[in-house]
């Protein structure tokens, strides 16, 4: 992995070896830019990738936007909405807009695209994007009702975000395979070259309405795949590439140094957590069902100087099975002071005076969760160290075979609690817990329409969880984006790559 | 010859297809395939639902079977993750690792033997010392560390060369190097042995005797019966070099086949994998085949047995 002592020494040495040689493409008006995953579809609706959410965003338009600064919902291929009742939001939609093939935006292409996107059988990735939706119906050229299975307050959250308008016209014909290879959107850049896995090119959208978004003022995009991050560093010192990101706390750190490059570093929504098998799947004798035990592990570690030694940036310590930021993620909860001689008075209390030994599961970050088992060592929690593949963890997990496990979760962006704690906590085959209060208070929260009842019982859910503890909640992720000094970019916590707020300096 | 040739192919299909068999049983061991291609952020409502639509709900050995009666007529499938036909693919993937594994051999060949032959000739010389020095030193050193130090002389400091991206040939300069030289030290010491054995032998003292020319007695007597391990060698350099160029095609980010079965294993992309692991053991078994009939042409003594 990237994040090899091995390799950080040796992109440390190209580092040393390279400073002092790079230019820009300003003449040319393209950023370069590096992904390190190889994307499987630009559809955006066939891809989970965050590389993926990043081309959404910039070639696609939703109805709504959310102002990644204020939180604010605006208007964006709809101009206004409002709910009809509990389960029917009714849009007014921006006219003047087309698409990038040509086609105009109208009331059919949003019905075409929620129709297909909501019918379980066309296969979206992401299903919980867009299953929440029954159909949309047309009430004139430029007004639409989408119709709700159920009550979905978080309806205008998900309509910011992942789901995407595509044109009825050309999306019948081209299905995701052609929209793979030839994109067309409303977006602020279209798709002119695509070649699967490697190569993305994007031409700012000349005709591009009055979004939100804001118009682009880089006019060409130019998106390589490489994998190998510091190959990413050689070109970006070599001048081929412009910006990279996601790049590791520790290189990241050594570039600003060099005081070469813009380094930026954001938070973003994806959180650390320990889940332990309170329930007693794994094992109907587990320690983890004693609540001591539980609270032990959380008094156990000391996220602060996980946060400042490993993570560094914008990660902050999370005491919370939510993103801060998110609404309904109430930040007034139990929080655990790092006390290793409380963890074991409470281990001796629960019986195990001399600790105990237990499977401790990892998936990623394998450094991360190595430091975490080295403070469960230190109060006597032995850990047979596994780390496996997330496919064959998230396998075990749903089996409830787990009796702790390091996780991390996302939020898919979305800044709506239901999107992290409803996702765990309402007994599907990932709740280690199956608390039936929280369930209840759940259920409230994810159908109530009024927003200070959802706060209100996702509060009562949030604060249960941190009692309980349920989990150990660690810390929240960042990202380094590092790009050159022509380059003006600020990034924003959902660490989405937005080219439109990009300049020239 | 002809019923030498249906026999050996015969055994080729059957341990391609022992090895697929195997392999994708393996592949089932590793992780649930629904859980892999709902990717990170789906829910278990999702996963169930993969699970259905790409029938791994049914046994494994269905699974195979069906796989298996497709793969016969060259239809590889769809790729769970690209959503693209798996032969068209890996034909896109695979043209950039084979210039890359024939240039990789070539440049071990054409550096290895002559290197082999020379410090074979000058034992414990200087010449002989450096040859083995470069050997140990391709041996110990890990292709992504020497690929990198490529990258920072050649494209940063120097600017001649690409470092990534695969738009033209110099894209390939520094891969073969790095390739080549990963397989360059096993041949030439073998080659450097085997010339050492030769050169000891009593036919070569009886031809030297007989008055012929020291070219002669290297290139005509020694070196043809000093290559015969070494062409079986370079076939299977050959077969790893399709298949292992994996750390080389991150570095460079080549996009060739062997990265491309790299990743599709860690998405659980079945039918990828799968054809990849067909045709890789295909080529391997070509390659021995052929490095047979090339020995049994260098060596007559080897056509009768």
């Amino acid at each position: 992995m990237t994040g090899s002592f091995l390799k950080t020494t040796i992109a440390a040495t190209v580092l040393l070896a390279a400073a002092g040689s790079a230019s820009a493409d300003k003449a040319s008006d393209t950023v370069n830019v590096a992904f390190t995953k190889e994307l499987e579809n630009v559809d955006s609706y066939f891809n989970s990738s965050r590389e993926g959410v990043v081309l959404q965003r910039a070639v696609w338009d939703g109805l709504i936007y959310r102002d990644p600064d204020t939180n604010e919902y605006k208007g964006n291929l709809a101009t206004a909405w409002e709910w009809i009742d509990d389960t029917t939001l009714e849009f007014k939609l921006r006219e003047g807009v087309t698409f990038h093939n040509g086609e105009p935006f109208n009331a059919d292409d949003v019905v075409f695209t929620v129709n297909y996107v909501a019918d379980e059988a066309n296969g979206v990735k992401t299903q919980r994007n867009v299953n929440w939706m029954k159909s949309a119906e047309k009430i004139d050229d430029y007004t639409v009702r989408i119709h709700l299975k159920n009550a979905f307050p978080a309806a205008i959250e998900f309509l910011s975000g992942p789901v995407s308008m595509y044109p009825d016209e050309y999306y019948a014909e081209a299905g995701p395979s052609g929209m793979g290879l030839k994109p067309v959107g409303t977006g602020p850049y279209k798709v002119t070259e695509v070649v699967p896995g490697q190569h993305f090119v994007l031409e700012a959208n000349e005709a591009y309405h009055d979004s939100p978004k804001g118009k682009p003022t880089i006019k060409n995009i130019d998106i390589r795949t490489i994998p190998d991050v510091n190959t990413q560093m050689a070109e970006l010192f070599s001048g081929s590439l412009d910006l990279i990101w996601q790049v590791p706390a520790d290189l990241a750190e050594r570039l600003s140094a060099m005081e070469q490059f813009t380094v930026a570093n954001e938070s973003t929504m994806r959180v650390g957590y320990l889940v332990m098998d309170a329930a007693g799947r794994s094992d109907p004798e587990t320690p983890f069902k004693d609540i001591r035990v539980r609270q032990a592990v959380n008094h156990a570690i000391d996220r602060e100087t996980l946060v400042s030694a490993l993570l560094k940036g914008k990660s902050q310590v999370v005491w919370t099975p939510c993103f801060p930021s998110q609404f309904g993620c109430d930040q007034d909860v139990t929080q655990y002071d790092y006390n290793p001689e409380k963890a074991k008075e409470l281990l001796a209390e629960a019986g195990y005076p001399d600790g105990f030994t237990t499977d401790f599961y990892a998936y990623r970050n394998r450094d991360y969760a190595e430091a975490i088992t080295l403070y469960l060592n230190a109060v006597g929690i032995k850990t047979n160290f596994k780390m496996l593949q997330y496919s064959a963890l998230r396998e075990l997990n749903m089996k409830g075979e787990v009796p702790i496990t390091f996780q991390t979760w996302g939020s898919y962006s979305i800044n709506d609690a239901s999107a992290m704690v409803s996702q765990f906590f309402k007994h599907g085959a990932l709740d280690a817990s199956r608390d039936d209060v929280v369930l209840a208070d759940l259920d409230i929260a994810d159908s109530a329409t009024d927003p200070k009842v959802r706060e209100e019982y996702y509060s009562k859910a949030i604060k249960r969880i941190a009692d309980e503890a349920y989990w150990a909640p660690m810390f929240s992720y960042n990202t380094n984006y590092v790009f050159k000094d022509e380059i003006g970019y600020t990034p924003t916590p959902d660490e989405v790559l937005r080219f439109t707020t990009m300049t020239w300096n | 010859m002809l019923h030498f040739i249906l026999k050996r192919l015969f055994l080729a299909i059957l341990v391609a297809g022992t090895v697929s068999f195997i392999s994708f049983s393996l592949m089932f061991l590793s992780g649930d395939p629904a859980a892999a291609l709902a990717g990170e952020t789906a829910s278990g409502e999702d996963v169930e639902a993969i699970r259905v639509l790409y029938g791994f709900d049914r046994p494994m050995l269905v699974q195979y079977a069906e796989w298996l009666g497709a793969a016969v007529t060259g239809d590889f499938g769809e790729s769970y993750y690209f959503k693209l036909p798996v032969a068209s693919l890996i034909a896109e993937r695979l043209s950039v690792t084979m210039i890359l594994g024939v240039c990789g051999i070539s440049f071990s060949l054409l550096t290895a033997v002559p290197l082999g032959v020379i410090a074979a000739m000058r034992p414990n010389s200087l010449i002989d010392r450096a040859a083995l020095f470069l050997s140990v030193a391709g041996q110990a050193m890990p292709s992504f560390w020497f690929g990198l130090i490529l990258i920072v002389v050649f494209s940063i400091k120097l600017g001649w060369l690409p470092a990534s991206g695969t738009s033209g040939w110099p894209n390939f300069v520094m891969p073969t190097i790095v390739l080549g030289y990963y397989a360059m030290p096993a041949i030439m010491r073998l080659t450097r042995a085997g010339m050492l054995d030769v050169l000891s032998s009593d036919y070569i003292r009886t031809a030297r005797a007989k008055g012929a020319s020291e070219t002669r007695v290297l290139f005509k007597h020694a070196l043809r019966n000093a290559i015969i391990p070494v062409v079986s060698l370079a076939a299977v350099q050959m077969g790893f070099m399709l298949g292992g160029s994996i750390v080389v095609e991150s570095v460079f980010a080549l996009h060739g086949a062997g990265y491309l079965a790299w990743e599709s294993i860690g998405r659980n992309d079945l039918p990828t994998v799968q054809a990849l692991i067909l045709i890789f053991s295909m080529f391997y078994i070509v390659f021995t085949f052929l490095s047979d009939v090339l020995n049994a042409w260098l060596d007559p003594r080897m056509r009768s047995s």
